[in-house]
């Protein structure tokens, strides 16, 4: 278990307050300056020795993906923050833009100078208001105590920050999605290459990340890298705040070091499953994309980036749906089904038709009207949206399908049946 | 993708306040001057919340002149996204998060008991034009589950009878204490935290921690 000391969001409830003064008194913006000073390399390098990995869901490295920032460029160069939180199962951007919006804005001033940035936009969900509210507070702040802006705590890096808003679209969570977004178009994905580091916004070099990556930032290059990747397992380095929804007697946020034990997590801080460990059904483990496990799996796997691929699942954005023995699986992911068609953009058919083409069988097999043969049908379509579209998001449709009859399929063919009984008598 | 219901009865102008004029300025101002497009999500936000919470098409027109948009671009970004009402809503517009996580915990009762309290049904407004009640997906607050966004706040932790008592207060012309409405702090456990116990700074008072 993560020590109290080791912890980055120290005010991740919001229990102190969340303005300069306070931030400054839990350790924010200290040595800023120093660290600036010690430049672009050296912050890249850190980073990247730290073994921090993307907080988004895709858990690239995020100190490779800032040393394919072209160097010596003329003209503007973007870091954008990705704050479009709406994964299903996933709030804890939600709680750094809220209660520590200044460990986000003082790691876009270290990521501004790491890939050479002059402007930041921080891309906030549109729904998020009143966090909205906390990180304009949050900049102005900043930009009046000198700390970002131009002459950045004195020294001769200049970066100005931009809070810009959504309007309720999961897919500007893509990060190509997200710059056509934020250029005033309708937020759909491009085709890369190239990427986003040679062409991103305004046809710029641009870098996208997480919040929690960027917030993280900041308290990596003032302990250091050694400190960042001594917590964890090797390639799976940190801590990192998880969700945990769902049937658990206290749902809640929590800060805890990768590669905890899924049991420990969920017994340790959210009170237990509801009706004892015996009463669990199956976890989501990593946000609404990544495929369900089973009770016997989640016995004993570990909370991290390779633990969770080695069984067919993913870390993802670090939300733990838990479901007790109560629920009706194959509505809880009909529901995540109906939600994907919701979002598609609509720009790639097998995405436009084909989610809600599943989310129609998928109601056909939450009511019982399916007939045994269509789960095949079923999977057979998910495998022809997966991988043939321009973003993820039709692999994320596809994959909580496939979760579900991988692990329960005899169960969903035993209702299907059980179903055609009662309908012919 | 959200569908416009283009046969709402459409005002035959709109003009930005002075005071929505000189938000749309420091708005203006974040992105670069050839770039103006980029202002459309929060100039088309602006424009609605002025206009009791829905978007006439003469004020996508209006952003869009603002802008030097071609008006057919503007009404693609806000048929795209689902913030925009294309036709008149309640005063209180209640967003009733249904996904998977809220779903799980009880999201169903509370859509329930909206549609019961009000007389309503999803995407209908109450007769005397104070309640419309919608269903959204992910709302992000999924430890906080059910919840439901009203205004510029979540309703967070919530049944039937809690739900109902927000909107009892709502008619009453009262305001609601938003967040957590079994009085837990933001994200933490009902139960007290599991971590930051050791910390000086839990639970401190502003600035006290050193």
């Amino acid at each position: 278990m993560l020590r109290d000391e080791d912890r980055i969001y120290t005010n991740l409830y919001g229990f102190e307050g969340t303005d300069l003064k306070s931030a400054r008194a839990r350790g924010d913006w200290d040595g800023a300056r120093e660290i600036i000073l010690k430049g672009r390399d050296w912050i890249v390098n850190e980073i990247k020795d730290a073994g921090l990995r993307g907080r988004g869901g895709a858990g690239f490295s995020t100190g490779l993906k800032w040393s394919f920032m072209p160097k010596n460029v003329q003209g503007p160069v973007y870091l954008v923050v990705n704050a479009d939180e709406g994964e299903p199962g996933t709030c804890k951007d939600r709680d750094i833009l809220r209660h520590e919006s200044h460990k986000l804005v003082e790691g876009i001033l270290y990521a501004s100078v790491g890939i050479g940035a002059t402007a930041a936009y921080v891309y906030v969900r549109g729904e998020f208001k009143r966090e909205i509210q906390a990180l304009e507070r949050a900049v102005a702040e900043a930009y009046e105590a000198g700390l970002i802006g131009k002459n950045a705590c004195g020294t001769d890096h200049s970066i100005e920050v931009y809070v810009h808003t959504g309007a309720g679209a999961y897919i500007c969570g893509e990060e190509s999605a997200l710059i056509e977004s934020l250029e005033g178009k309708k937020g759909q994905p491009r085709a890369k290459p190239p990427f986003p580091a040679q062409i991103g916004l305004y046809s710029r070099p641009t870098t996208v990340n997480n919040v929690e990556s960027i917030a993280d930032v900041a308290t990596i290059l003032r302990r250091g890298a050694s400190w960042f990747s001594g917590i964890g397992r090797p390639k799976n380095a940190g801590p990192k705040i998880f969700c945990i929804s769902g049937h658990v007697n206290t749902p809640c946020n929590v800060e805890e070091e990768l590669g905890i034990s899924m049991r420990e997590m969920i017994e340790k801080h959210a009170g237990g499953v509801r009706g004892g460990w015996d009463n669990l059904l199956a976890v989501i483990p990593g946000g609404s994309s990544t495929p369900m496990l089973p009770k016997d799996v989640c016995e004993k796997v570990l909370m991290d980036y390779d633990s969770l691929a080695a069984v067919k699942s993913g870390l993802g954005s670090g939300a733990l749906i838990v479901m007790d023995k109560s629920t009706d699986l194959v509505r809880a992911i009909g529901r995540l089904a109906h939600f994907y068609a919701h979002e598609s953009c609509g720009q790639c058919t097998p995405c436009r038709e084909g989610t809600p083409w599943m989310a129609k069988i998928m109601d056909r097999i939450v009511d019982g009207t399916a007939r045994v043969e269509e789960i095949d049908m079923l999977l057979d379509v998910s495998r022809q949206i997966e991988g043939r579209t321009i973003c993820a998001l039709a692999d994320a449709a596809a994959w909580p399908i496939q979760g579900l009859f991988r692990h329960f399929r005899p169960d969903v063919e035993r209702r299907l049946m059980a179903a055609r009984k009662t309908a012919a008598a | 993708m959200s569908t416009p219901a283009s046969v709402a009865a459409q005002p035959d102008s709109f003009a930005f306040t002075p005071e929505s004029l000189a938000k749309a300025e420091k708005i203006l101002a974040r992105y670069p001057a050839d770039r103006k497009a980029s202002a459309v999500i929060p100039l088309l936000h602006l424009a609605q919340r002025q206009n009791d919470n829905w978007l006439p098409r003469v004020a996508m027109d209006v952003v869009a002149d603002m802008l030097g948009m071609a008006r057919i671009r503007v009404y693609e970004v806000a048929t795209f996204y689902t913030m925009y009402n294309h036709k008149p809503v309640g005063k209180h517009l209640i967003e009733v998060c249904t996904t998977t996580p809220c779903w799980l915990r009880g999201s169903d009762e509370v859509l329930g008991a909206c549609k019961r309290r009000l007389g309503i049904e999803v995407g209908e407004t109450t007769p005397d034009g104070t309640f419309t009640l919608v269903e959204v997906e992910c709302a992000g607050a999924c430890v906080n589950a059910p919840v439901v966004a009203i205004g510029d706040d979540y309703y967070e932790d919530l049944d039937g009878p809690a739900i109902v008592a927000v909107i009892d207060q709502l008619e009453r012309g009262e305001t609601p204490t938003p967040g957590s409405q079994i009085g837990r702090r933001g994200s933490c456990p009902a139960t007290g935290p599991t971590s930051l116990t050791t910390k000086s700074g839990t639970g401190a008072a502003p600035g006290s921690d050193d």
